[in-house]
């Protein structure tokens, strides 16, 4: 697949602080690419980069294959982004809002494209409010709209679900995964929500204090072998001796003595409650963690413990 | 180019904290006006105390021309503190607001933003000296009619014929145009430097400030820098209230006020195109 986006070597420091370190990747055209970082990893800092808003000290960003430097006005043409959160003017409507940004996108936009965006966002009817009248979610929406008003091939969407209530949160996912299956967008969003990018990303990236830890297509980073079930159980010493014994321990985690934990497919989860069971285990649940949030853990706090190490 | 100045001015003009500076302009014009229709003759005659001893004084002493230069004299050193509160705000309240990166994420290169953001200032600083052109001047000749014009200096005393006023008014408020510009590219200066609007607003104010008193100041200390602050020479409007006129000290001090307001720009492309947006 053609790639659209392609970071090489990106660094930048503020001061003694380095902020992002040698941070390389690749965006393919049509997934939607999950940009994962703990708060401070320096997600904010590589999306500024990515749109020029920052000007890193080493690496560069091809858009399309044109080294972004060289051809900014030109590539900006094809992207659309919020970048950290969708401020707009709060004093000016909706309406005007798009309006102006679609006159700056130097692409012959028609009034017809600006009702079809607000359509897509789910805003039509309210284009004519001034924006500080509108809701969080709203102003979300809003800013999707914005990016997308010049019918861009990228999206890039900096923690778009900052700020919104569950029923927002879902809106959003359906209108990234809409843009994505429906109109075709290539999406790159960034979030500290583990949840939100298992929904809806196809590819990942995660970054810890600057560094690239992991990237690829999500199917291929996550073993379901990895998914991690936690049994809460009533304690007895006969059937933590079993377990020992048994072909089970192979899976088992350390946890605290409420509750076992195995790492295993989610598969066995039948076959484990059967023989817990058996052995006179009073089960009271089992619940499976996501895979995501296990192995966003597993590899950042992997980190956290080599760094603690050095 | 053309496009963003038109949404610039749209923005301009869609704040009402924008025509906060057309309502202060109008009500201390206002203010002076009515002071004048009620107490204007025995001002006029206070004034004229030591020259009425020497000379007959006859006809429309306290014309419109008069009042319009009295009006200029109060508001004309108060004028960069209203010009600071758009120019102040033009990045640094982008940035506040984090429109910034909203503009700079679009196909528009900073050193057009710079150049609108100046532009931007400058239409607006221009529909300002207009503004104060019809209030000032035209509102005081149509309440106090036309006349010879006294302009007392404290060294010496000219008296300016009706017909031979309004040329100068013209070319008075075109430097006044030009001294409010140096203002504006200061205050985008230091709107580049800063996130938020409040500081660069202050501190154009604080440096108007502190450099006219320095300008106006009669200390040999001072005396060497004096030429070169741009407050000393934003008063070079009075000249064309002069006998003869001062022609070449006006063009030095226009000289000046241009080369200020190119050194502003410049250093605001300069800095604006390197600035991390971090807003």
């Amino acid at each position: 697949m053609e790639i659209i986006l392609e970071a090489v070597g990106l660094t930048k420091s503020f001061k003694k602080h380095k902020a992002v370190d040698d941070l390389s990747f690749a965006i393919k055209r049509g997934e939607v690419y999950g940009f994962l970082g703990q708060n401070g990893a320096g997600k904010s800092t590589t999306i500024r980069m990515l749109v020029g808003l920052i000007i890193p000290d080493k690496g560069k960003v091809f858009i399309n294959g044109t080294e972004f430097i060289n051809g900014r006005r030109h590539l900006l043409k094809n992207i659309g982004a919020i970048i950290e959160r969708p401020d707009m003017y709060s004093y000016l409507s909706g309406w005007d809002n798009l309006k102006m940004m679609a006159a700056l996108s130097n692409k012959n936009i028609k009034q017809q494209r600006i009702y079809e965006v607000l359509e897509i966002v789910g805003l039509k009817g309210r284009e004519k409010d001034r924006v500080s009248a509108y809701s969080q979610g709203m102003k979300q929406r809003m800013g999707i709209a914005i990016a997308m008003i010049h019918n861009p091939d990228l999206l890039i969407l900096d923690e778009p679900t900052n700020g919104l209530d569950p029923q927002g949160i879902s809106d959003m996912r359906a209108l990234i995964l809409s843009l994505s299956r429906d109109h075709g967008k290539t999406i790159l969003i960034s979030s500290h929500l583990l949840y939100e990018i298992e929904q809806v990303a196809t590819s990942m990236l995660i970054i810890h204090k600057g560094k690239k830890l992991s990237d690829g297509r999500v199917s291929d980073l996550l073993h379901p072998d990895d998914t991690l079930t936690e049994v809460a159980i009533v304690p007895s010493e006969a059937v933590t001796a079993h377990l020992a014994t048994s072909a089970w321990s192979a899976y088992l985690q350390p946890a605290n003595d409420n509750a076992l934990l195995f790492k295993m497919n989610p598969s066995l989860i039948p076959s484990l409650n059967k023989w817990l069971v058996a052995q006179g285990a009073e089960v009271r649940s089992i619940v499976s963690k996501h895979s995501f949030e296990s192995y966003f853990l597993n590899i950042t706090n992997d980190t956290a413990a080599k760094n603690r190490t050095l | 180019m053309i496009q963003l100045l038109r949404i610039e001015l749209y923005k301009i003009f869609k704040r009402p904290r924008t025509y906060i500076s057309f309502a202060i302009v109008t009500a201390i014009s206002f203010i002076i006006q009515l002071a004048m229709i009620s107490d204007g003759k025995s001002f006029i005659a206070f004034a004229l105390q030591g020259v009425s001893e020497q000379f007959d004084i006859h006809g429309n002493v306290l014309n419109g021309y008069l009042i319009a230069y009295i009006i200029l004299q109060s508001l004309l050193m108060q004028i960069p503190l209203l010009i600071a509160l758009v120019a102040g705000d033009s990045l640094a309240g982008e940035a506040g607001m984090g429109t910034l990166r909203l503009l700079l994420s679009k196909p528009v290169s900073r050193m057009q933003l710079v150049l609108v953001k100046f532009m931007g200032s400058f239409i607006y600083t221009l529909l300002l000296i207009i503004w104060l052109a019809i209030i000032a001047l035209f509102l005081s000749l149509l309440l106090f009619g036309q006349g010879d014009m006294i302009n007392l200096k404290s060294d010496a005393f000219i008296l300016l014929l009706k017909d031979d006023i309004m040329w100068r008014y013209a070319a008075a408020f075109a430097f006044a145009m030009l001294a409010m510009t140096t203002i504006a590219s200061m205050s985008i200066l230091l709107s580049a430097f800063a996130d938020n609007s409040i500081g660069p607003i202050m501190t154009t104010m604080g440096i108007v400030v502190v450099l006219t008193i320095l300008s106006n100041l009669e200390l040999p200390l001072f005396s060497l820098v004096k030429p070169y602050l741009f407050t000393t020479h934003m008063i070079g409007w009075k000249g064309f209230f002069d006998d003869p006129v001062p022609y070449a000290a006006i063009g030095r001090s226009a000289l000046v006020l241009v080369a200020y307001t190119l050194i502003f720009l410049t250093a605001t492309i300069l800095y604006f195109n390197r600035k991390d947006i971090k807003s």
